[in-house]
């Protein structure tokens, strides 16, 4: 029976691996072409090349990268404790939690930044000396926008909730803190030697979305007025047709390029040390 | 893939753990409206192991999880060799336990596991190595220090949680139902093991299961526990022959219910014969008699007005179900070669040994 369905699926999964492949290849495809096959000249790199010369290349992606970094670490120092707890004292509280945490992905992300710009605006003169105000400046500061990191974390919430439910689910987190502290382990000893590394993929998960979310966000900072990549993309681009093309490629190129780094130093086998050798 | 035999504890001295006494003081806790346990007090000698028996949701794993440290008591006290240690955080409890479910850590070799909280104790990696080789050894895998929990089979896993269990030396040894989730085989085998273990290692155990054979086949002296108390404490022989309440009795063994008439005297009115009533006696006259079936004596008899209804061959004896006149039915275990001569439909009476029994409110 199973055998009999196989074989006749099996065709139509080529085909439909075939349609999805065609559907993303082509349009990519079509985008390098164009980038460097210009009309006259036969194929030139010049567009590429230009990109690299072209001033706040470098610091827009490092920005972006620093945001992404801090995003992350903010995004999950703040819920892996948060849904521990949640799966270990209150699981009843869960779909409340869920709500709370999808929120952002009802909220169109103009209207949070009409928000957050509000509450940055707000604040009476004579407090303009306080270290109240004082600190609604720093975090507006363009070399590391701190106000970015905290709205980026807020608009992660969804996926990282999601990815370390996942992850959560597919353990046995109470049996294994609780093994953990019947070997002498105290709570954060059992959190970070027990939980975590049976949280990898999911800690992985959580980390590539928000990454993806950070590098391709353009609405919140562009309306706030900073440059990360994404912004700096579409200012540098402007007019010239082929140029926004290649940058285009080589953001996406960047995206992949940093995924592929993250699943590299996340998926190592796990090591035993006590039978090391 | 099958559970390797043991290796000799040759080098048990090294785990060797003094035993410790366990002492539960009026012990209460509730989850809301639920009593989990409800005053329950028992004491646990050194190098003891009481099986706590009883049925699901009797409060077992909340008794064991106390002396853990995973669970607070309403009230009442946990002491072990006399110390309180009621509020005392699980990690410094000093309990090795081994879970129902599978627990050993995932990302962790079976050695790594079992080293584990030697990790947490700062011991060195080279002591960690021997001891973890040492402790697996011990629990028969010595050549599996390598694989990982998913590559063991249940009842290895069971055993590698046994070896990281014991690797603290630790002054008491809690199993919560750890042979539950593995097949019948692998469990009478490992039970057997757990026993020879916890023997030669002398530490003190507390065993939690809802299975009468394992409990009265491995503990010293068996809990049974009834709506978070306990009803009797006793070695398994005496728990059998002279279960304290119609709960143990129930519980503990098969048993058949003739009605009764309790008389003058103590005495209960059962199958004709006038027999001595055994402990607590219920308000009322009319009794139930709750009789083992070899205890019950069947004998052919074309006058009798019992008649067999079923019999089960079970190896030696046969297990006879006989009908009574008034409809009652009763068990009866027969040597295999009597029961041959009474198949269904035979006509017998039925008659008990002139002994003390156990009598109770007479079921509705
Ligand atoms: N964490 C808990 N929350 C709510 N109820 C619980 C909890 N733990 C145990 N109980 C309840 O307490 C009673 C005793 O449970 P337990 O000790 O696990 O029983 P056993 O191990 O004998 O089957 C059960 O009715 C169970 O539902
Ligand atoms: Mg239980």
């Amino acid at each position: 029976m199973a055998g009999l369905t196989g074989t006749r699926i099996r065709p139509w999964r080529g085909v439909v691996l075939a349609g999805a492949g065609l559907y993303f290849l082509v349009p990519l495809a079509a985008s390098v072409i164009f980038t460097v096959d210009v009309p006259g000249q036969g194929v030139t790199f010049d567009a590429y090349g230009q990109i690299l010369k072209a001033e706040g290349f470098t610091s827009s992606l490092l920005l972006s990268l620093e945001l992404a970094a801090a995003t992350i670490a903010v995004v999950l120092l703040l819920m892996v404790p948060a849904m521990v707890a949640l799966r270990l004292s209150a699981p009843r509280l869960r779909p409340l939690v869920e709500v709370i945490c999808s929120l952002p992905l009802v909220v169109p992300p103009i209207a949070l930044v009409a928000g957050v710009s509000s509450v940055l605006r707000w604040g009476p003169e004579h407090l303009a000396s306080t270290p109240f105000f004082q600190t609604f400046v720093a975090i507006q500061n363009p070399a590391f926008p701190v106000v970015l990191v905290l709205t980026y974390v807020v608009m992660a919430l969804p996926f990282v909730f999601r990815a370390l439910d996942a992850g959560l689910r597919a353990v046995d987190v109470r049996t294994l803190v609780e093994a953990a502290r019947s070997c002498g382990a105290n709570w954060p000893a059992a959190l970070i030697r027990v939980v975590l590394p049976n949280l990898r993929g999911a800690l992985l998960n959580a980390s590539f979305l928000t990454l993806a979310l950070v590098l391709g966000e353009f609405t919140v900072a562009q309306l706030l007025g900073f440059q990360p990549f994404a912004v700096w993309i579409v200012t540098v681009s402007g007019s010239q047709a082929q140029l926004s093309v290649a940058v285009s490629v080589l953001s996406l190129l960047v995206t992949w390029l940093l995924l592929l780094v993250l699943a590299a130093v996340g998926g190592r086998r796990p090591t035993s040390s006590a039978s090391r050798k | 893939m099958t559970d390797t035999s043991p290796a000799p504890v040759a080098d048990a001295v090294t785990v060797a753990s003094s035993g410790a006494t366990v002492e539960f003081r009026a012990l209460r806790r509730s989850f809301g409206t639920t009593t989990a346990l409800d005053g329950l007090d028992l004491t646990v000698r050194p190098g003891e192991l009481v099986a706590l028996l009883g049925p699901s949701g009797c409060g077992k794993t909340t008794a064991l999880r106390m002396l853990a440290g995973f669970e607070h008591p309403d009230s009442g006290q946990v002491l072990v060799d006399g110390e309180d240690v009621t509020k005392t955080p699980a990690h410094r409890r000093d309990a090795g336990m081994v879970f129902q479910s599978y627990s050993l850590f995932p990302h962790l070799s079976a050695a790594d596991n079992v080293a584990f909280g030697l990790r947490m104790r700062k011991v060195g990696a080279a002591e960690r190595r021997s001891r973890a080789a040492e402790l697996l050894e011990l629990v028969g895998l010595p050549d599996h220090g390598d694989r990982y929990p998913h590559q063991l089979s249940g009842g290895q896993q069971q055993r590698v949680a046994l070896a990281r269990a014991l690797a603290l030396r630790p002054r008491v040894l809690l199993l919560d139902e750890p042979l539950s989730a593995l097949d019948a085989k692998v469990r009478t085998t490992l039970r057997e093991e757990i026993r020879r273990l916890q023997r030669e290692l002398g530490i003190t155990t507390l065993f939690v299961t809802h299975d009468q054979e394992e409990a009265l086949s491995m503990a010293d002296r068996v809990a049974v526990m009834n709506a978070g108390r306990m009803e009797q404490c006793a070695a398994p022989a005496e728990l059998y022959d002279r279960p304290a309440t119609a709960f143990v009795a129930e519980f503990v063994g098969t048993n058949s219910r003739l009605p009764g008439r309790l008389t003058d005297g103590g005495l209960v009115e059962v199958l004709g014969r006038r027999l001595p009533a055994q402990g607590d006696v219920p308000a009322g006259t009319e009794v139930d008699v709750l009789v083992r079936p070899e205890a019950v004596r069947v004998d052919a008899d074309p006058t009798g007005d019992a008649r067999v209804v079923a019999t089960a061959f079970l190896g030696a004896v046969t297990r006879v179900t006989v009908r009574l006149a008034d409809g009652t039915s009763v068990k009866a275990d027969l040597a295999s070669s009597e029961a041959a001569a009474l198949p269904p439909g035979a006509t017998v009476t039925v008659s008990l040994p002139d002994r003390p029994v156990l009598v109770t409110a007479r079921a509705v």
